[in-house]
Parts: structure tokens; sequence; C-alpha cells
């Protein structure tokens, strides 16, 4: 009805049938309807006349205050359609009743009215104007209690004439629901135990409706009223569906104006937890999760979202450009009777079925490949991904196929494409899938992900769309509303974030083209996405970048007690009642390093004490089997542990906690050897490390190096100078002890250890001592390296001086070692 | 995962030479890399080199396909083609035979297509030769197997084996 109808053209009276053409309804229907003024004015009765007269005066209020908000564009054309007042009043009339007649629609009647009355006032001339509008009055009566409801009496017997049978009805209709809701209202609230007083609600809502359709619904009804908590349980025996919907909508009404709308002595958590619990009845929701959605979710979007998961996704495909072209499937998908659009601006392979007369996972195009079913969201992370031809990609948890089919299809078949996933008979789909859509340069295999780097790595790209708690696509799978709990979230976060580490793992940072990796799920729950994002950003060289999906919600950088890094804005989140897509979660990591950053905590710890014990055990170990040198590490971390309990022991002897240590050290460090004392060394000093390398001159080198290695170790064993100064008393005895002990195995060897690092006290005497060592270890060879160590304070690196030192105390009868 | 013995070699090849005739040489030397042919569960894949290399690092047990599928040994060592290989074996097959739009839809579904289905077809054809059947449109089609296609003096009957299995014998039907 686009046409404008020019009545002062005339239409053609030939004499053939031809010469007249139809312009269309407005035309057409001006043959029938009154034409202005003079039909409309024969038609009135006297009776009628007075009333439109009055109406004229009355009226003028009324219809603008109740025509406005329901003005329809549809009726609206006809008056316009209808030139001026004259022709139009009566046109709008007539129209008007055969549209009520048509339709029985509420809007039309009072619709025409709102544009059309300020007009209509000023054009005093037409007597109609008031019937006009008192007709309208009465229509809109009948369908909408808009309009003045106070005139319905007035226009009832005034316009009964003018009404046909079928508004007549209608409006009968009208009064009688009126009625009965109030009396449904009076009766829920004698039926209700509860003292819920949203019984009064509906009559008085209807009340607001009724001064004009601008107060839809407003404050006026009387405040909602919570039930005593103890009586909420009486809703589990037969809970009232329509009841509970309503109490929903109440409390999310309450809750949006707390301040205002609250009950006294009623606190928020009282009002929110029965709503938690009407929510999980109403849409059959376990606790667990509604508690969930609850956090995550405002109100208002809360709702939203729990409807939105009653109804499920538009069915859509993808074109396999491998084969066709997205223009042709849909020509072909059209011509077997598939109705369907293209899916959006974002996507230049999707398409959206409406509806389709062909099962549209059966047709012939579907056999041969061209598209693919898939849902909206599964297209996202491949477009993030974005990967380029003659690429090695890997996909981890690839079934049913879709995402790799459509990598493999933007790179062209060319590249390598390695699709695992972890189920067996997931992955028949897979194959099947793959070969339909005719993509040849694709791998699959039945790995769990998390073995990944260790099959084969250095892919230039990874997708790993994680198994997840799918509480995105609940609309495809209703079970999930209940079955899902706290510690199945938190076994897939688990599980999630080995397979990301694992995902990290496989990529090749050095890359040319790559180096990137995208991180999917089909889950809205925080544990599940940003949670883990956050830990690989922490434990990994990786760091998230822009997906370049440019539409979809920023993920959270903060929720409830968490705090997550804050480049996590840059991730995407899609829901089902914003997107029309189920729920998804992006994230786009790129890695800028091959290498693994090591936890810090341990390691410096172990370092100096097992340097410590290192030293003492070196120059032994050369008098000792070589099959103890891998020991040595263990011994290192031995001799923390051991150095508290030792150390007292040896304190008593020695008075000193450090000789203690050593004793450790010596007890543990026995075994070993050479390259492994050279390897701790390293990280104390260099100048001990030589001494290690040269075991069988440790001797000589010993002398020399003591004082360097005391001077480089003072600083660390400044602690135990004290503790050594006591220990060095007893060096001179260790030396001559030391000799004896030089044919002895690794025991001797080990109480030295103990002295090593009691070794810095013997720092002052270490010019003395060092005499005497050489002298000593010329003739012991190898086994007085130790001792010689032991004289220098430098703790660890100072073995001989600690296994002296434990000769000694041996030979002081003294329970060096432990 | 092994290429091929000698043995099974043969046997494949005369398979697909049927379909394809001496065209044998083109899919092994493509121009855009070698492919070669790897045995692995009784399946016969056809693949680039480039992927064989990645592929090689997988263990056998986790292997589950590569490349395509062109088909596979039977317990009694018969080479079975299977409808994967449509679109490789399409491009160089020697005898075409092209269906009308109304019989594609019964052929699709497994039935015979009749003389009168017949839109195009390649000179020459003799009797129980192995042909590819396209669409008008010049689809090689959709899941419908390679078939043998026989011609007779009148009537001619091309019988469709289900998909996959383009060893059915074939009797021509005459018609009056």
């Amino acid at each position: 009805m686009g046409r404008k109808l020019d009545p002062t053209k005339k239409e053609k009276r030939g004499p053939g049938r031809k010469a007249r053409k139809q312009k269309g309804a407005e035309t057409e229907l001006a043959r029938f309807l009154p034409t202005a003024g003079d039909e409309n004015s024969k038609r009135l009765s006297s009776r009628a006349r007075k009333r439109a007269a009055k109406r004229r005066l009355g009226s003028a209020e009324a219809p603008e205050t109740s025509r406005c908000p329901s003005a329809n564009p549809l009726t609206r054309k006809l008056p316009k359609g209808v030139s001026a007042g004259a022709v139009r009043t009566p046109g709008k009339k007539g129209a008007q009743s055969l549209f009520n007649a048509a339709q029985g629609k509420k809007r039309p009647a009072p619709a025409h009215g709102s544009d059309e009355e300020e007009e209509e006032c000023e054009e005093d001339g037409v007597v109609n104007q008031g019937e006009l509008w008192g007709s309208e009055d009465s229509d809109a009566d009948m369908k909408d209690d808009y309009g003045a409801d106070s005139n319905s009496e007035d226009d009832d017997d005034r316009e009964s004439e003018e009404l046909l049978p079928i508004e007549r009805a209608a409006r009968k209709q009208k009064a009688q629901e009126a009625v009965a809701g109030a009396l449904w209202s009076e009766e829920e609230t004698d039926e209700e135990e509860e003292e819920e007083e949203m019984s009064p609600e509906p009559g008085p809502e209807k009340g607001d409706e009724t001064d004009g359709g601008l107060q839809i619904n407003v404050e006026v009804e009387e405040p909602f009223v919570l039930s005593p908590a103890g009586e909420m349980e009486q809703d589990a025996q037969a809970p009232d569906l329509q009841r509970i919907h309503k109490r929903i909508q109440d409390i999310v009404g309450v809750l949006r104006d707390f301040g205002t709308q609250r009950e006294e002595g009623r606190s928020r958590a009282e009002y929110l937890h029965r709503l938690q619990r009407d929510l999980a009845t109403y849409y059959s929701y376990g606790d667990f999760l509604l508690g969930k959605l609850m956090d995550l979710f405002p109100l208002s979007e809360l709702v939203e979202f729990l409807e939105a998961n009653e109804v499920p996704r538009p069915i859509t495909l993808r074109t396999n450009t491998l084969k066709t072209r997205r223009r042709d499937l849909a020509q072909a998908l059209i011509n077997r009777g598939v109705n369907l659009d293209p899916l959006g601006k974002w996507s230049k392979t999707g398409l959206v079925v409406y509806d389709s007369s062909v099962p549209i996972g059966a047709t012939p195009e579907y056999l041969a490949g061209h598209y693919m079913l898939q849902g909206a969201s599964s297209m996202l992370p491949v477009m993030a991904l974005a990967p380029q031809e003659h690429e090695r990609i890997l996909d981890m948890c690839c079934a049913p196929g879709g995402k790799t089919s459509y990598i493999a299809q933007l790179m062209k078949n060319t590249g390598v494409i390695l699709a695992n996933d972890a189920n067996a008979e997931r992955l028949k789909s897979v194959v099947g899938n793959l070969h339909r859509l005719g993509v040849t340069n694709t791998i699959v295999s039945h790995y769990d992900g998390r073995q990944f780097p260790k099959v084969v790595g250095g892919f230039d790209r990874v997708l790993l769309d994680a198994p997840c708690s799918g509480t995105g696509v609940i609309s495809k799978d209703p079970a999930v509303k209940t079955n899902k709990d706290e510690k199945d979230i938190l076994r897939c976060a688990h599980l999630q974030k080995e397979l990301l580490l694992s995902a990290i793992d496989s990529v090749n940072a050095t890359s040319k083209t790559g180096g990137y990796l995208v991180y999917c799920t089909c889950s809205i729950m925080v544990e599940e996405n940003e949670w883990v994002v956050d830990y690989a950003l922490k434990k990994r060289n990786v760091r998230l970048v822009p997906t370049g999906l440019d539409f979809g919600q920023e993920g959270f950088t903060r929720f409830r007690e968490r705090r997550f890094h804050p480049t996590l804005r840059s991730t995407r989140r899609f829901y089902p009642h914003t997107h029309n897509m189920d729920g998804f979660f992006i994230a786009k990591f790129k890695k800028f390093s091959n290498s693994v950053p090591q936890s810090q905590t341990g390691n410096s710890a172990t370092c100096t004490p097992a340097s410590l014990g290192q030293v003492t055990p070196q120059p032994e170990s050369s008098s000792q089997p070589a099959k103890k040198a891998k020991v040595a590490v263990k011994t290192k971390q031995q001799l923390q542990k051991r150095q508290h309990p030792e150390k007292a022991s040896f304190e008593k002897q020695n008075g000193n906690g450090i000789s203690k240590e050593a004793r450790s050290d010596l007890s543990t460090v026995s075994s070993v050897t050479k390259a492994q004392v050279s390897s701790m060394l390293q990280d104390s000093l260099p100048p001990k490390k030589a001494k290690v390398i040269r075991e069988p001159k440790v001797t000589g080198k010993l002398k020399r190096q003591s004082p360097k290695l005391q001077s480089s170790k003072k600083v660390a064993f400044q602690k135990q100078n004290a503790a050594v100064k006591g220990m060095v008393t007893e060096t001179p005895a260790v030396l001559s002890f030391s000799k004896t002990q030089a044919t002895q195995k690794p025991e001797n060897c080990v109480q030295p250890f103990g002295k090593t690092q009691g070794a810095e006290k013997v720092k002052q005497q270490l010019p003395e001592q060092l005499s005497k060592k050489t002298a000593f270890q010329k003739q012991n060879g190898t086994p007085k390296g130790p001792k010689t160590l032991t004289m220098s304070p430098l703790g660890s690196s100072w073995s001989p001086p600690a296994k002296r030192r434990k000769s000694q105390s041996r030979g002081s009868s003294q329970p060096l070692l432990s | 995962m092994r290429p091929l013995t000698e043995e099974e070699t043969r046997v494949m090849f005369e398979k697909i030479a049927k379909y394809i005739g001496e065209n044998l040489q083109l899919l092994v030397d493509r121009p855009d890399g070698t492919y070669c042919f790897r045995l692995h569960n009784d399946r016969v894949y056809y693949v680039s080199e480039k992927i064989l290399k990645l592929a090689a690092n997988i263990s056998g047990d986790k292997l589950v396909s590569l490349g395509t599928c062109f088909g596979k040994f039977t317990k009694t060592h018969k080479f079975r083609l299977h409808i994967t290989a449509l679109d490789y074996l399409a491009p160089y097959a020697k005898y075409k035979v092209w269906i009308k739009p109304g019989a594609e839809q019964s052929f699709l579904y497994g039935n015979h297509v009749l003389k009168s289905g017949l839109g195009r077809i390649t000179e020459n054809t003799s009797q129980y030769q192995g042909v590819v059947v396209y669409s008008m449109a010049d689809i090689p089609l959709l899941y419908s197997a390679i078939i043998i296609y026989c011609i007779g003096s009148e009537a001619k009957d091309i019988q469709l084996p289900v998909a996959g299995s383009p060893d059915h014998s074939m009797d021509t039907q005459q018609r009056s």
C-alpha cells in the first residue's frame, strides 16, 4: 500500500473493462466508504447526531491521550492516504469499522485517531468526527483498556447502532474479563495462605492502563509483599507456574528500585533468595547453577538469559568454499525449498536457515560436501585464529570436525592440519566430515591432548576448543541445568588448564607467520574461562592479543573476589540472549618465547646449601667410587634437610651450628661426583668449580684456592663464620687425622663435609692449615683435597676441610655424622 | 602405516584403471607435489609427502586417518574403492555419463537409471564399462558411486550400486 491515492484524479470510464485500472486499496475502498460529509450526515440519526455533538465537546481530551500510544501505522496510512479532512473522517470511520470487523484488533480503531486528532479537532465542520472518536472510544474500550473506561458506558449505548455485531460481542467479552479479573484477584487472596498481595495487582494494573496508555503497569498497584520465610515451603507441593512467574516479575521489579519499593524489615537477601528459588522452579534449574548465573548477570539480563535458554538457536550453516560459493549454494538450497539468509556482516560463508521443507542435513548439496551444519558461535574461533596457507596447525579437540574443516577451507587445502580428539567414537564423525567436505591436508589422530608437545610439537597455530561444562549451550542440552555442580566445574577447569599448557607448549613461538593459540569454550563460567586464561598467562610466556572479532562482550578483568590480568579485556564472551548464538568464550594468545619459565621458589634455596655440600664431597668423590655421583643432586637437597637436625649435634661438638650443617653435608654429599659438584658449584663460586674439576689436584688447588674461596664465600657464609671458628680449632687435629682417613671411604669423606661449613672459622687458621694440608695432601693424594677444603672457611666448596674436621671429630670421638 | 606392497599396488591400480585408464600416473605426479599411497589398517590413503612427514610422528595405533581414503582391502585382499575417491577420479575419468535432473534424485537414493534419464554419455562406451556419473551441472554425483554402465542395443539401463560399492555386476535389462 504505497501508492498515494489522488482523489482528484478520476477513474477512466471507458467502453472496455480494461479502461478501468485498479488503483489500490484506497481507491477501491473509497468506493465503498462513505464520502465526506454527505453520506455521514445522512447516516446519522437524530439521536446519533446529538451524541456526536456531545462527543465532540467531551471527547477532545480523552481520545488524545488514549489514542497516542496505540498509534498504528497501518491505520494511520489509511487516513493519510485519504487526503483532506472531509474525505478522511468518513473514510476513517468506515475504514475503521471495516478494519474492526475484519481484524477485530484494538489498534486500528484508536490508531488513526492519534495523528489525525489535532487536525480533526480543527475540522469542526465535520459532524462525524465526534462520532468517529466516539466509535474509536468504544472500540478502544473493547479492545484495549486504553481510552476512557469511564466513557465505556456512554459509548456503549450510543454506539451500539454503529458497531457491527462482532464489535459488540468483543466489548461484552472485555467487560466480562474485567469482572473476572477482579474476581480472580479476590479469590487469590482468599486461597493463598501466604500473604502475598500480588493478587490485587492485576486489578489495579488494569486500572492503570485505563488512565491512558502512557502509564501502563505502573506503580499504582499495591507493593509486593514478600511472604514470610516459613511459608515459602508451601510452594514445593504444588508449584503454580503462573503464580511463580508473576512473583518473579514482581521481585525483579522490586529489586530494581529497592529503596522505594522494599518492604520494611525485609532484607535484599531475602528477596534474592526467594527469587533464586522461584527461578529454579520455574526454569527447572539446579540451585548451584542458578546461583552462579545470578552472580554473573544483572537481574534483568538474568531473566532474558534464562528465557533464551528455553528456545533453540537458529540453525546455521557454513558454505564449504573448497567446493562452492555462498551465492551458488544459497540459490541451490532455495530451489530446494529452504528459507535462508546470509548470517551477518561478520561472516562471508555463513547462512542462517529459517525453515525448510526438506531435511537440511540430507540434501544432495550436503552430501556433496557443499556446506556444513555449524553453530554461528563455532565459526568465531577459527576466524580469530586466522590460519594462513602452508602453515602447520593443530586442532586439539576437533570432534565433530566443523572447526577443522573451516580451518582447512581457509588454508585452501595447503599446509598440514593435525586434528586430534580423545574420544574414539566422535573421531569417526570427524573422518566422515572431512572426507565429505573434501579436505585433503589433514591427519586425524587419537591422543589425549595433554600428551601433545611430546608426540609432535612446533606448530604454527593451535586451536583448543576445550571440553567444558556446557553452560553456554543449555538450549541444546537442558540436562546441564541440573547435573552440573561445583566439582564438575572445577574438574573441567583443571583439565582445561592442563590442556592449555600443553597447547601453549606445542606452539612454536619463533614461527614466521604464526605463534598464535586460540582457546575457546562453549561455557560462560568464569572458572572455566577467565581463570584458566589468567593461569596460563602466569605460567607461560604468552600474552593475550585482540581476537579480531569486533562484536561480543569483553571478558571480565575482575569477578567477585578474583582479579585477572588487565589484558583479559581483549577476550570475548558471547551470550545466547544478546547475540542469538550459543554461549561462547574466545581468547587469543601469542607466544613470545619458547622457553618455559621455571618456578623460582625452590631453586635458590637449594643452591647455596647444595653447593656447600657439593664442594665438600668434591674432593672426596675423587677418592670415592664414581657411582655415587648421581646421588649428589639428592644429597644437595638432603643437605638442606639434614642441616637442621644435624646442627645440634655438631654444635655440641663444635659449638657450631654451621659445623652441623657441614656434617649433614658431608653425610649426604659423600657420593657426590666431580661432575655434580662442579655443576653445583657453578651456582655458588666459579673458583670452587675449578677446584671441583680438578679433583686429583685438588689438594694443591685447594690450597691455592682456599684464599679465593674464602673471600668469595665470605659473603655467603658470613653467618657461618662464627660457627666455623669453633671448628678451626679442630682443623689441625683434622689434618693429622685426615692422614689416617685418607684411606678411609665415604664415611670419612662425609665427616669433613660437616666441617667444611664450619670452614669459615677455619679461615683464620687457613694459612697455617694450608701449609699443613699441603704437606699432608701430598702424602695422601686426593683425599686430602677435602681436608684443605675444610680448612678454608668458605663453606661448601671446602669439602676437604670439612672432611678433615670430621676425621678430627672422629678422632676426638665425637659423633659427628649421623 | 606403511607403503603398499607390490601385490597390493597392482590390485589397486587395476581397479582404478577401470575408471581412469592410463591416467593413473597423473594421480601420483601432481604439479603441487608428489603424492603417494599408504596403507594403514587395511585402508589405502592418498597423501602428499608433506603430510606424510608429519604423520610419521604419530604412532600407528593412534593414527586414525590421513589425507584421503581411497578405499580398503578386504579380508581376501580385494580392493574396494570408496566414494571418497570420487573427487580424484572424476577429473580423469575416461567415460562419463550425465543424467537428467529428474533422474538425479532417484539415482541418489539408489535406484537404477533408465536410458530416458540419461542426458549425455561419452561415445564408445562399451558394456560394463566403469564410468563416472555426473549431474547436468557437471558435479560428480553426490555419493553416487562409480557404476558399471551397461549399454544394450535398445534400452539401456544403468545399474547403480549403493554408494561406495562400485563392483556390482551388471545385467542389462532389455526393455521394450
